[in-house]
């Protein structure tokens, strides 16, 4: 074992790299758990976006018209649940099993003449002289333009939901479903929107790890991204900044075990592998025991009459 | 105009015919499906639900039905009891890949050693295996109010990766020249879950999902527990005053569906499946939740639903070879099935009224 061969500033710049598709799939469920529905399909929309997004890229050349494509992929999944829970009122924990389900199947259906192509590469933004300073500049100013945005939507959502009128609208909608259907706010419209934003980011996401991350296309290669930033949310109490604080911790994790398999400890690769499942968990553990953050209404079904 | 109105009891009949709905649903637009992917729709249709069945090779395909089928009511009937009452167990692919290595384990630790006592041991072991798989995220709910949807499904990923160590490593054939993979226990007497009836495809893991629909049946319709389960879905509140302890049935229907979903992989490694692979759980856990909401949480429409999505298996498998259509979009087929379903039931507990609503 040689710990030595983990570089610390490749090590940070990477952990950067390996949280964002958990920030834009964490956030995105944020924003919908926020408006009181519970959508359980981020999983689905993650792969659906990084196939969308995987195919654009390659068809057209470019990887930003890519995660346009993603975006757009995972917002139409998104409009299924909608659909499932605004429309047709059905169980908001089985609706989000059945876009899981459908998303990983229709993704590898989709997918089939991807496998082993790569994609175009996204180049990194330019940021002149800062990206020379030593270990500041590779870690901070050496990315991609889709890694900052995640960083500006983290603030974007975090002024929305406090000092805009739309965003209290969106927390009213979440505590208080009937009180806010009887001030007049349409529910199901806000709703709808908040998933559909929500299936977006979770697309974007996705098409972070197939175009950037890893970067080429296998069937279920998000392998559980999505429920662990479902995890995330409950992790940060529906709080964005410390949903960026989670997930760039979680994004230690992987990269850590990463390096780690890579180092050669004595280890076996299996048990690296499981740890970022098991210390999900453990989190889990530790910060459910106070719920009291949770939007009254989450996962509630509603409808006018009842 | 048209506006839905509440029903003032869930509809029988809707409750009933929303999964033949959905089917149906699901041919017509899976057919719509294939005939994108450039298949004939009908041929489609008619090799995935009629050849398993009565086409020329059914004679081949009927006992695979069973093979299939099995796990899938194994799981489905155990999950259905959670479902029921609100307790989400979504990792039952786990609580599978379990048993089937406690079981597979206990197996390969009397090799060669012929006994008639291994078997029910392997099948002692594999409950045990998918037990205490379930009862992690039981015990979480219960003492901390951890979410039981996000730690059982973990504990699938944190399975697969046990079972890769298991196959790569500890319970690796000394005789297999190094590849990856146990012995196979279908050449172990012992340990053989052989057919029952040479050829009909009947083994003891089809007889052990039998009892378990009887069993779910007289449980939830005779037994105070079944009343419990019921009673804590449908009102919470009321179930609290009846004095039903909530911890305990957690505990109860977690334990129960990853009991029967540890049998279920127990009896696929030990018959069908023969040995311990990398690859060896293929998502029976997840198609178990859409039989699970496909037969109504109820063990009888569990059974025909199970049989349903076997059917959709073999039928798959059978397009796939024959006309070329891609394993994955059977994947979708079953995806489209549940949300079929989900949307249908829309009219059992609501019915749609033409005109203006009355005021109040």
């Amino acid at each position: 074992m040689d710990l030595s061969a983990i570089n610390p500033v490749l090590f940070v710049a990477g952990f950067l790299i390996a949280a964002t598709p958990l920030i834009f799939a964490a956030l995105g469920e944020l924003v919908v758990e926020k408006s009181g529905v519970l959508n359980l399909g981020v999983e689905g929309m993650m792969i659906m976006g990084a196939i969308c997004g995987f195919a654009t890229a390659v068809e057209t050349g470019s990887p930003l018209l890519g995660f346009a494509a993603a975006a757009l992929g995972g917002a139409l999944l998104s409009l299924l649940f909608a659909f499932l829970t605004q429309i047709t009122l059905a169980n908001q924990v089985a609706s989000g099993l059945a876009l899981t389900l459908f998303g990983l199947g229709f993704s590898a259906l989709l997918g089939q003449s991807y496998v082993g192509i790569k994609p175009p590469r996204l180049a990194e933004v330019n940021f002149g002289p800062l990206h020379d300073i030593p270990v500041i500049g590779p870690i901070l100013f050496s990315h991609d333009i889709i890694l900052y945005l995640g960083f500006a939507l983290v603030v974007a959502v975090w002024a929305m939901l406090k000092f805009t009128r739309a965003g209290l609208i969106l927390r009213a909608v979440g505590e208080s479903h009937d009180a806010a259907h009887a001030l007049g706010y349409k529910v199901v419209r806000i709703r709808t929107l908040a998933i559909m934003f929500g299936g977006a980011c979770a697309g974007l996401g996705g098409a972070y790890i197939s175009l950037i991350r890893v970067p080429q296309w296998t069937e279920g290669m998000t392998a559980g991204v999505g429920w662990i930033a479902l995890a995330l949310v409950v992790f940060a109490s529906w709080k964005p900044w410390r949903l960026l604080l989670g997930a760039y911790l979680f994004g230690g994790i992987t990269q850590l075990q990463l390096n780690l398999q890579g180092a050669g400890v004595a280890i076996p690769v299996e048990y690296l592998a499981m740890s970022p499942y098991i210390i999900t968990i453990l989190v889990l553990v530790v910060l459910s025991a106070d719920k009291s953050s949770a939007p009254a209404s989450l996962g509630r079904t509603f409808h006018a009459s009842s | 105009m048209i506006r839905l109105e509440k029903r003032p009891q869930a509809s029988q009949t809707f409750s009933w015919a929303a999964p033949v709905l959905a089917v149906l649903a699901t041919m017509v637009f899976g057919g719509l499906l294939f005939a994108a992917l450039g298949k004939d729709p009908l041929a489609s249709i008619e090799t995935i639900f009629w050849q398993p069945l009565f086409g020329d090779f059914a004679f081949y395909y009927r006992p695979q039905l069973l093979i299939k089928g099995a796990p899938l009511v194994l799981i489905a009937i155990g999950l259905s009891l959670g479902f029921k009452a609100g307790i989400w167990n979504i990792g039952a692919e786990g609580q599978y890949i379990m048993g089937a290595i406690f079981g597979a384990a206990t197996g390969l630790a009397f090799y060669p050693t012929e006994s008639f006592l291994i078997f029910p041991l392997m099948i002692l072991a594999g409950a045990l295996g998918g037990w205490i798989w379930a009862m992690i995220p039981a015990l979480l709910k219960v003492k901390f109010g951890t979410n039981e949807i996000l730690v059982s499904l973990m504990l699938v990923y944190v399975a697969e990766q046990f079972l890769a160590s298991m196959a790569l490593g500890l319970l690796k054939n000394p005789e297999g020249f190094g590849f990856p993979g146990s012995r196979n226990l279908q050449q172990y007497g012992s340990a053989h879950n052989a057919e029952l009836i040479t050829g009909s495809g009947m083994h003891w893991g089809v007889v052990a999902a039998l009892i378990a629909v009887i069993f779910a049946y007289m449980l939830l319709a005779r037994h105070r527990l079944g009343f419990a389960i019921r009673v804590t879905g449908e009102a919470p509140r009321a179930a609290k005053f009846s004095g039903v302890n909530p911890t305990r049935l957690v505990l109860f229907c977690m334990g129960m569906s990853g009991l029967l979903a540890g049998l279920a992989g127990m009896f696929e490694v030990a018959g069908p499946s023969g040995q311990i692979t990398i690859d060896f759980n293929v998502g029976y856990g997840f198609t178990a939740i859409i039989v699970a909401f496909l037969g109504r949480l109820h063990p009888i429409g569990i059974l025909l639903a199970g049989g349903l999505m076997a059917l959709t298996y073999i039928g798959g498998d059978i397009a796939q070879s024959q006309l070329g259509l891609p394993a994955a979009a059977i994947q979708v087929f079953q995806g489209m099935l549940l949300f079929f379903l989900l949307a249908f039931d829309l009219f059992t507990n609501y019915r749609l009224r033409l005109g203006r609503a009355e005021a109040a």
